[in-house]
């Protein structure tokens, strides 16, 4: 290689890596916000959750269909969380893995599965699937008003019976340096899931208690998928966080080689121009 | 002084309040309910509304646009919704969502998964931007 192209090779390399370490800052504090964001989220789910255990414990002559387990399960219903933009490593890659050996499993068993994504990413990668619903473009801090559509779509083949269970599957925020693929099983609702309690009231319903119970049921899945799409974006920075710091540190890496090999090449060059022009006085004499 | 109960007002998206309170006044969907201490266990859907509740004596409030309440003696906790619902705004955006699966379906076959052509492709593409750039810079170098 000569002198000019190694050169240039370094300049490249060095703009590369001021993006990279400038993508590295914003996704760190946006990787902040988001965790606040999965924090403040969860005082929701929290209440929902005791409420409908107080529900699941009482005496009612209404028992809503998600908490029955159905026996024969023909279909089930996908919900796959991704992020929309990429650069973030493996973090979609091994998520859709996750995704496509449970599918597969499923199909081994005949039963066959309805998909609804979160997130561009998804959409790509299991268009050949078919997907029924889909929503995309929600952005660093997403709304559950533009999340219901997907979440109407699934809970309303649930309830016509055209799927028997609905899963979600997202990444599951451990810390900031590690996420993991995770699946969930939100329909119908795992008795476990639900909290111990050491005593139990019923209560009075307004307007009656099918009513409320069919809106509390509905927004206690929006707020766990609220709060798995509002997980995958932490996930989301601190994965490219991640990635962009290696990718920094690569190519720092890399400009001190390419560094060393310029200054090689340099250092031949002038040793050589030296000894022709030593040679070339000697002819001379 | 006068007894207390604990009101926590949350939504989906955040924490909206969290104190002691005398009284509460809620917009119930099936007319406005005023709650104080030691009220009956009791659940009931909210319509888009004030929230009053008075702390220390005093009236303060906050718009809720609809939600569910949940009443314990000592206890009153709002889930309050982010946005407006109804069953036919509801069913828009399901419609919505569905449309726009159909839409980004229609723009590729939907063909088998094969990894190894994909990857295939990918490194076909690879190759092409390495021998693109090699080219500018041959180019470039006079």
């Amino acid at each position: 290689m000569g002198l000019k192209e190694i050169r240039t090779q370094i300049k490249s390399i060095q703009s590369t890596k001021k993006i990279t370490k400038a993508m590295e800052m914003v996704a760190a504090s946006k990787m902040r916000r988001a965790t606040e964001r999965m924090q403040a989220s969860r005082p929701y789910a929290h209440k929902m959750r005791e409420v409908v255990s107080h529900m699941a414990k009482g005496h009612l002559e209404y028992k809503h269909p998600y908490t029955l387990e159905r026996d024969n399960v023909k279909r089930v219903g996908y919900i796959i969380i991704s992020t929309d933009r990429g650069l973030c490593g493996g973090l979609n890659t091994n998520l859709f893995k996750k995704a496509f050996q449970e599918i597969a499993d499923w199909k081994e068993q005949g039963v066959e599965v309805d998909i609804a994504v979160y997130g561009g990413k998804a959409l790509n990668a299991f268009k050949r699937y078919g997907v029924v619903a889909e929503a995309t473009g929600l952005g660093d801090k997403p709304e559950l008003a533009d999340m219901i559509g997907p979440i109407k779509v699934m809970l309303d083949a649930y309830d016509e019976g055209k799927i028997d269970r609905l899963i979600m599957v997202e990444n599951e925020f451990v810390n900031n340096m590690t996420q993991t693929p995770r699946s969930t099983q939100l329909v119908p609702i795992k008795s476990e899931e639900l909290e111990e309690l050491d005593y139990h009231w019923d209560y009075l319903y307004e307007p009656d208690s099918k009513e409320v119970i069919d809106a509390l049921m509905q927004r206690y899945i929006e707020s766990l998928i609220y709060q798995g799409v509002v997980e995958n974006v932490a996930c989301e920075m601190s994965s490219r966080m991640i990635a962009m710091k290696s990718a920094t540190d690569n190519a720092g890496s890399m400009i001190d080689k390419l560094q060393l090999v310029y200054n090689k090449a340099r250092q031949a060059a002038i040793t050589q121009e030296i000894s022709e022009i030593v040679a070339g006085a000697a002819a001379v004499e | 002084m006068a007894m207390t109960m604990h009101l926590n007002v949350v939504s989906a998206e955040e924490e909206l309040f969290s104190g002691t309170v005398e009284e509460v006044f809620a917009p119930g969907t099936m007319g406005d309910l005023g709650i104080i201490p030691r009220h009956a266990q009791l659940v009931t859907t909210l319509k888009a509304g004030e929230l009053r509740y008075v702390t220390n004596g005093h009236m303060a409030s906050l718009f809720v646009s609809g939600g569910i309440m949940e009443v314990q003696p000592h206890v009153v906790t709002v889930l309050a919704d982010t946005a407006i619902r109804a069953d036919d705004l509801d069913e828009k955006a399901a419609e919505d969502a569905m449309e726009r699966a159909e839409a980004a379906l229609e723009g590729k076959d939907p063909e088998d998964l094969n990894y190894e052509a994909l990857q295939a492709e990918l490194e076909a593409a690879k190759a092409q931007i390495q021998m693109i750039h090699n080219i500018g810079k041959t180019l470039g170098r006079h």
